[in-house]
């Protein structure tokens, strides 16, 4: 069985995050069933990235407005996703540590109006890496972790903490211990905050040993990586996996293609979400449709419902 | 009795503090053997240039010959604070 006889995934990055939506061929009903002893059946998540609460240098003036709309936006959802999850930079750093404890509470709150009962979290470098990732556990709980749902292997990888962009070994022989009582068919979602293969290394968009990483992963078949960090839409696939960059929720990064340096994109306050809009995005590999959106008359919760009616725009 | 002689291996230091390098443009030569060194002046930091195939962390020294001319971007790559992406060098390799 190969992934595209096995999971449809629907990728519709929200411009708040990617709603995607697993949608498991027949065949595979049973086929998990008798692996996991539990089939994997039509659901959605969210992703949603890098909120950075507590940021208040420019080019952003809207503070946590557009986290805020994003969570409006999940709630209109019906159905609800099942899951939220977060890949990293959920607050901005502080060299005070109380500041930063606030901060983290503060998206707490935010995140706590969700519909959405189980949220998951995953540390930014702005979370973590400047106290190893003791604030983070305090709030969050552990940096990295797995769990099962509807028949979908999920993994919470932290590549953050160590200061350095990287996942360490300890962390790599973790991830090959929880993944080798799964068939190579098992579906599996990794989220992490930086990218695991070299994106655009001089803007440190890669983690050093990404590599490794992949390379445990390497024989399962149907393995999709869920990353924020890089403040942009970004898909690629490498072999077997397919790699997803969720947008901002604060401000957005130029593509490293055509531009030199890396600054962020200007806020436009004719157009104040420009850029964390929302926007679906295909994933052609996967079988999947391609409608962008944009931010002025259609967005948030018309934006959705729209989507929703599988028109395009 | 032979002696046995060894080419000294030329040293740059490079410092770093928050938020820059210092020197923050280095000039190397080509297919000449050089030792780059990192000190970290005030809390850890790191350098990194995946084309010279450099990864320094902390206090740390690695010896590189560069193969290939141009102008090779080196960041740091060990988060050090709110300012930490604008840590760069460039190195020049003629």
């Amino acid at each position: 069985m190969d992934r595209r006889s096995f999971l449809k995934l629907s990728a519709a990055s929200l411009g708040t995050g990617a709603l995607l939506q697993f949608t498991p061929a027949k065949a595979a009903l049973s086929h998990f069933a008798r692996r996991n002893g539990e089939a994997p059946s039509p659901f959605s998540i969210v992703q949603l990235s890098d909120t950075h609460v507590g940021f208040n240098g420019p080019p952003d003036p809207l503070g946590t407005q557009a986290f805020e709309r994003a969570v409006d936006t999940i709630n209109a959802l019906d159905p609800l996703p099942d899951l939220v999850l977060f890949t990293g930079d959920l607050t901005h750093d502080s060299e005070d540590a109380s500041e930063h404890a606030k901060r983290m509470k503060t998206f707490q709150s935010i995140a706590s109006r969700l519909r959405v009962r189980k949220r998951f979290h995953v540390p930014g470098e702005h979370d973590a890496a400047l106290d190893g990732g003791t604030l983070f556990r305090e709030h969050f709980g552990e940096t990295h972790y797995s769990f099962d749902h509807r028949g979908v292997h999920f993994i919470g990888i932290d590549n953050v903490s160590a200061g350095k962009p990287m996942v360490g070994k300890e962390q790599i022989a973790w991830l090959r211990r929880d993944i080798a009582r799964f068939g190579h068919a098992t579906p599996i979602v990794v989220f992490t905050h930086r990218p695991l293969f070299d994106l655009k290394p001089d803007w440190e968009w890669f983690t050093t040993d990404g590599d490794e990483v992949m390379n445990v992963l390497a024989p399962y078949d149907n393995v999709s990586i869920l990353y924020g960090h890089i403040h942009r839409a970004h898909h690629q696939t490498i072999g077997n996996a397919q790699h997803h960059a969720a947008r901002s929720l604060i401000f957005a990064f130029p593509d490293p293609a055509t531009t030199e340096e890396k600054k962020p994109l200007p806020f436009d306050k004719e157009h104040p979400f420009r850029n964390l809009g929302i926007r679906q995005v295909s994933v052609p590999s996967l079988g999947v449709n391609d409608v962008e959106l944009t931010a002025r008359e259609i967005s948030g919760t018309e934006g959705i419902q729209q989507l929703r009616k599988g028109g395009t725009l | 009795m032979k002696k046995a002689f060894t080419m000294a291996v030329l040293v740059i230091t490079i410092h770093a503090k928050r938020f820059e390098f210092s020197p923050n443009e280095v000039h190397l030569k080509r297919g000449e053997q050089v030792t780059i060194r990192l000190v970290s002046d005030d809390r850890p930091h790191g350098l990194s240039s995946k084309p010279l195939q450099l990864e320094l962390d902390g206090n740390d020294e690695a010896t590189i010959t560069p193969t290939v001319s141009g102008t090779f971007k080196a960041i740091c790559d060990h988060y050090c604070g709110t300012g930490h992406g604008n840590m760069k060098l460039t190195f020049t390799v003629d």
